[in-house]
């Protein structure tokens, strides 16, 4: 069988999500650069894979598949009973995965990645970073962080007592919030979400992840 | 087996998304009504069932369930074999399915209801349109929907020659869209993307939930 490619990013938190899930599930995979500094992923060669022009796109057989939750999903079904369980035991369980998944995706994402985008990637394109968008959503997370800090208190992890995709999505953005943009602040000064992170985070198949997203 | 109770409003789209995958699967349910006017949904009546004080929430039996788009997927693999099939017929489709769900929450929501905030809800609440707000997201909603028509030109439905899940979730913004913001230029100058939304927003499922929301 050949082996699923990856077309990627290096320092892409989208593609770091996708390349932790297939250490999770012990699965092979070719990484293809795609050089997002040279423009790589708007060429035509590129948009033929992914029409919205961004990393990453995955091909495994026949099936070209884009939205790295997509295709953490499809990984989590298309290998269950391989490697790490991502989906829970039960129906009720998956169905608390999903729902923490949203969360990650439609409340958490937002605020991190502009915050991480004005402090890390506006000053590299020659911009400077707007304070008062990184205060706004500095807030905005802040509040969705306090929700996380009362569920985490009751639950090890975000849809139970089990690591699963739901925490997963979390790992590259708050990678980078700690690492790159001084705001760790707002994790360890919450206790079970600073447990959790520190649970999440030192597992070997996301260090081996993180390895490439050193920046400089 | 007691019946799915939803926490919602009938003006709510996420509420409606819900309500059209309920019809779509023939489950019966009981809708209560989280009164917005009146911030019910930010009491700790509410707050204790969804922490984040936004509707829908759903309980079915001993599990409560948040986010729309997380609910959905369980009605679907819930109530699969019965009702419309909302996930294709095999692996691959459910991926592609997964994918132009995560399209749609990724990409057309922010824009699209961005829209949808300026033009009805800001007026509604006594201020007034931001227009060059509403002109930066038409310029972003664009973008996508030429994506859409290109795919639609190739493919019946988003995810396939299969109604799902990814069409489904369009259904309420875009119905608002057209019918209540004066935007439906944008759907009916796209050849595709138009027969696309003839058919789905003429599915019974969507208009038995739509008469209520209008």
């Amino acid at each position: 069988m050949a082996a699923i490619k990856v077309h990627g990013f290096h320092a892409s938190t989208a593609t770091n999500m996708v390349l932790c899930c297939l250490n999770e599930k012990q699965v092979e995979y070719d990484f293809v650069l795609i050089d997002l500094l040279t423009g790589a992923h708007k060429k035509p060669q590129y948009l033929a894979l992914n029409p919205f022009g961004v990393v990453p796109t995955i091909q495994d057989g026949d099936l070209t598949l884009f939205e790295s939750r997509a295709i953490l999903r499809y990984l989590a079904q298309k290998f269950k009973g391989q490697g790490t369980d991502l989906l829970g035991s039960t129906l009720s369980e998956e169905a608390l995965v999903y729902q923490w998944c949203e969360v990650e995706g439609q409340s958490f994402n937002p605020p991190v990645s502009t915050i991480v985008s004005q402090i890390l990637v506006v000053p590299r394109r020659g911009g400077s970073t707007d304070e008062a968008a990184v205060e706004m959503n500095i807030e905005k997370l802040g509040k969705v962080l306090d929700i996380y800090e009362e569920r985490l208190s009751k639950s090890k992890y975000l849809a139970g007592d089990f690591f699963s995709l739901a925490d997963l999505q979390h790992l590259p953005h708050t990678h980078y919030l700690i690492s790159a943009c001084g705001k760790g602040d707002l994790i360890s000064s919450r206790k079970h979400v600073n447990a959790w992170w520190e649970d999440i985070s030192s597992r070997p198949t996301w260090q081996k992840v993180a390895e490439n997203m050193k920046v400089n | 087996m007691a019946t799915i109770k939803v926490h919602g409003h009938h003006l709510s789209t996420a509420t409606s998304l819900v309500l059209c995958c309920l019809e779509e699967k023939q489950v019966d349910y009981e809708l209560l009504v989280v009164d917005l006017a009146a911030g019910a949904h930010k009491k700790p009546q509410y707050l204790a069932l969804n922490p984040f004080g936004v509707v829908p929430t759903i309980q079915d039996g001993d599990l409560t369930l948040f986010e729309s788009r997380g609910i959905l997927k369980y009605l679907a693999k819930k109530y699969k074999g019965q009702g419309t099939e909302l996930y294709g017929n095999s692996l691959s489709e459910e991926a592609l399915v997964e994918q132009w769900c995560e399209v749609e929450g990724q990409s057309y929501n922010s824009p699209a209801s961005a829209i949808l905030f300026q033009i009805l809800f800001v007026p509604m609440r006594g201020g007034t349109t931001d227009e060059a707000v509403v002109e930066m997201n038409v310029e972003k909603l664009v973008k996508v929907l030429d994506i859409y028509e290109e795919r639609l030109s190739k493919s019946k439905y988003l995810a396939g020659d299969f109604f799902s899940l990814a069409d489904l979730q369009h259904l309420p913004t875009t119905h608002y869209l057209v019918t209540a913001c004066g935007k439906g230029d944008l759907i009916s100058s796209r050849k595709h993307v138009k027969a696309w939304w003839e058919d789905i927003s003429c599915r019974p499922a969507w208009k038995k939930v739509s008469e209520k929301s209008s």
